[in-house]
């Protein structure tokens, strides 16, 4: 009989810049934010799965989301639970904004304190900056060893987890004492859907802040019913924090300067293959970071 | 004290040219901040390589060698970088932005409690004053990098923290042995005083590397070739110009039926779909069949003979001319512009 597992998945919600076409371009050539939807970022939804997996392997195991963001990111977490998540936690507030990799990572920690899980799984990396440093950064601040780019969880041992790691020109099979930190790879197995039956159960399911603002639902009462509809909702002094550590203060990258990519006119260009027509399209491919 | 550190990578006991082109940029870094530029090299069997690394610039080779060090695993790494740049506090740290940087430098940042910047484009330093304190700092490590899916070019600095942390990634940078090379003076690291035994805790089980598998899909610069390119040898000038640019090699159906190159770089309905930042199709005709894989590009330039190739709808930029004479300028040019 294998030991039940505490599961944390670590999602976040981010703007779909895959689908940053030419029409969620604007007239100046920038890119048009709110033409971007917010989605379950897709190597979390990896991660979700690879701790779906875990717990199918152990009667008694739960799969818990925790996601940092707005009020409005409670969304992933319904989206979680839909696909097979028991519930979630939203850690959110004011004093998280500003937050680079390492104020996140050690914001997650703080919470991650207190649920105390034996696992937790991250997407390898979200698609909003690509750093792929929270995963590492969190297990690190909890002293756990970490376990990047799974691609497949090859055996659940008694107090072990034998992985697959996807690496650039192949691959590794390790084996990892729990706890632990994973990261899971987009070349991991896809997400199982959302389930009907699921949806009915949990689509009432709301953070406090969300009842607050629709007090006489349907939804709201259910809440106050079963305590299985609630998504737990934490703020910065919930989860204990030394708060010169959290936001901008626990930064140690500023951001200096942003530039907008800025794209050429869709009209097109005509040119002949003479030296200087070649040499100005070279010039101009470099000035605008398109090349190099 | 005070250095360039730049953490070199092992392949197969061959130096990984993302650390060579890390030493090339270091050594100007170093350069213009009047230090010493350093190197740091866990691995097993390490004897004589500071030959090469004293060749791209290294004054210093940091040298730990132990069979606890390779293959790579991240607890020991992770400590002994840890433990050495605490003692030796340099002000600037590079890794590769490869599986085995991006999974250990974001550990030895939050274990120091140093910002560390993913995936840099470009690295130079220059001064820098806080918008809201007023407060001026000499010579900081502009991070320069992409962000927001490639969509904004971010300068991140580091102020207070050292060291200032930064990956980049393979062909980024231009590798180039120093004109003189530099003394490489080997150093063994006391690692046993750094590393615990819980550092070990994870053990490989079975390692493959195989050969390096196409990308295409995740390429942010995709160079493709049609059936306009004319044969299998003419076909070798699209790898050439993707080289040269870091970029991928894509096909349309007609050359891969052709035989010019092999099926996993079809592009289009019977193939893949890209989305990359720049599209770049040599002697392709577009045909919707190809067009429907890679018309949501962000900037299409298209070579062709005919004026009036369909692809040149959807091109951004449409040259018309011989592929054969359009792409030696290309690299030319690219070559004589970039960097």
């Amino acid at each position: 009989m294998k030991k039940q597992l505490k599961i944390v998945v670590l999602a976040k919600q981010v703007p779909d810049t895959r689908n940053v076409g030419k029409d969620a371009m604007t007239a100046e050539g920038t890119v048009n934010r709110a033409a971007l939807p917010a989605i379950f970022n897709p190597e979390d939804l990896n991660a979700l799965e690879a701790a779906l997996q875990l717990k199918d392997m152990t009667e008694g195991s739960t799969v818990q989301v925790l996601t940092m963001g707005p009020l409005r990111a409670a969304d992933i977490i319904r989206d979680a639970m839909y696909r097979g998540a028991d519930g979630g936690y939203l850690l959110s507030g004011r004093e998280f904004a500003g937050s680079d990799t390492l104020a996140t990572s050690y914001a997650l920690s703080c919470a991650l304190k207190q649920i105390k899980p034996d696992v937790i799984v991250a997407g390898r990396q979200a698609i909003d900056g690509d750093t792929a440093q929270v995963g590492p950064q969190v297990a690190q601040k909890l002293d756990l060893p970490q376990v990047t780019y799974t691609e497949e969880i090859v055996e659940l041992k008694e107090s072990s987890i034998v992985v697959k790691r996807r690496l650039e020109n192949g691959f590794e099979v390790v084996e990892c004492p729990i706890p632990l930190v994973m990261t899971v790879n987009g070349s991991a197995k896809e997400c199982r859907p959302q389930n009907a039956r699921r949806v009915m159960k949990y689509k009432h399911a709301l953070t406090k802040s969300e009842v607050a603002a629709a007090a006489d639902s349907l939804s709201a009462e259910l809440v106050g019913k079963k305590e299985y509809l609630q998504i737990v909702e934490l703020s910065a002094q919930d989860v204990n924090p030394d708060m010169a550590q959290l936001g901008l203060s626990g930064s140690p990258t500023k951001v200096k300067k942003i530039e907008n990519v800025v794209f050429q006119a869709k009209e097109s260009k005509r040119l002949t293959g003479s030296d200087s027509d070649i040499n100005e399209l070279m010039v101009e491919l470099i000035a605008s970071h398109t090349l190099g | 004290m005070n250095n360039v550190f730049v953490y070199i990578e092992l392949e197969g006991g061959k130096i990984a040219d993302v650390s060579l082109e890390l030493l090339t940029k270091g050594r100007e870094l170093a350069s213009t901040l009047g230090v010493k530029l350093e190197a740091v090299v866990l691995g097993e069997h390490l004897q004589g390589v500071e030959q090469e690394l004293a060749k791209y610039g290294a004054d210093t080779v940091w040298v730990a060698d132990d069979k606890e060090f390779a293959p790579f695993r991240t607890l020991p790494h992770t400590a002994v970088m840890c433990g050495l740049i605490e003692d030796e506090k340099p002000q600037i740290a590079l890794f590769g932005a490869t599986p085995i940087g991006r999974d250990f430098a974001p550990r030895v940042s939050s274990a120091l409690f140093s910002g560390l910047t993913a995936d840099c484009t470009q690295l130079v330093i220059g001064d820098h004053t806080d918008a809201k304190t007023g407060k001026e700092y000499k010579n900081l490590l502009y991070q320069i990098r992409p962000a927001f899916g490639g969509n904004i070019i971010a300068t991140i600095v580091n102020p207070e923290n050292r060291p200032q942390m930064a990956t980049v990634r393979e062909g980024v940078m231009r590798k180039e042995v120093a004109e003189k090379p530099a003394a490489g003076e080997v150093k063994a690291i006391e690692w046993k005083k750094y590393l615990k035994d819980t550092d070990l805790v994870v053990k490989i089980l079975d390692r493959q590397i195989e050969e390096r598998k196409i990308d295409i899909k995740g390429a942010s610069v995709i160079v493709a070739g049609g059936y306009g390119m004319g044969s299998k040898e003419n076909f070798q000038l699209v790898h050439d110009l993707a080289d040269v640019l870091g970029a991928e090699v894509g096909a349309s159906r007609a050359a891969v039926d052709a035989g010019f190159t092999e099926h996993a770089r079809q592009i289009g309905q019977t193939g893949v779909t890209v989305r990359p930042k720049l599209y770049i199709a040599c002697g392709i005709s577009g045909q919707i069949q190809h067009t429907a894989g890679m018309d949501q590009s962000s900037m299409i330039i298209s070579i062709n003979s005919d004026p009036n190739a369909p692809i040149n709808k959807i091109a951004d930029y449409a040259i018309t001319g011989d592929v054969n004479e359009i792409i030696p300028k290309m690299i030319k040019y690219y070559k004589q512009n970039s960097k």
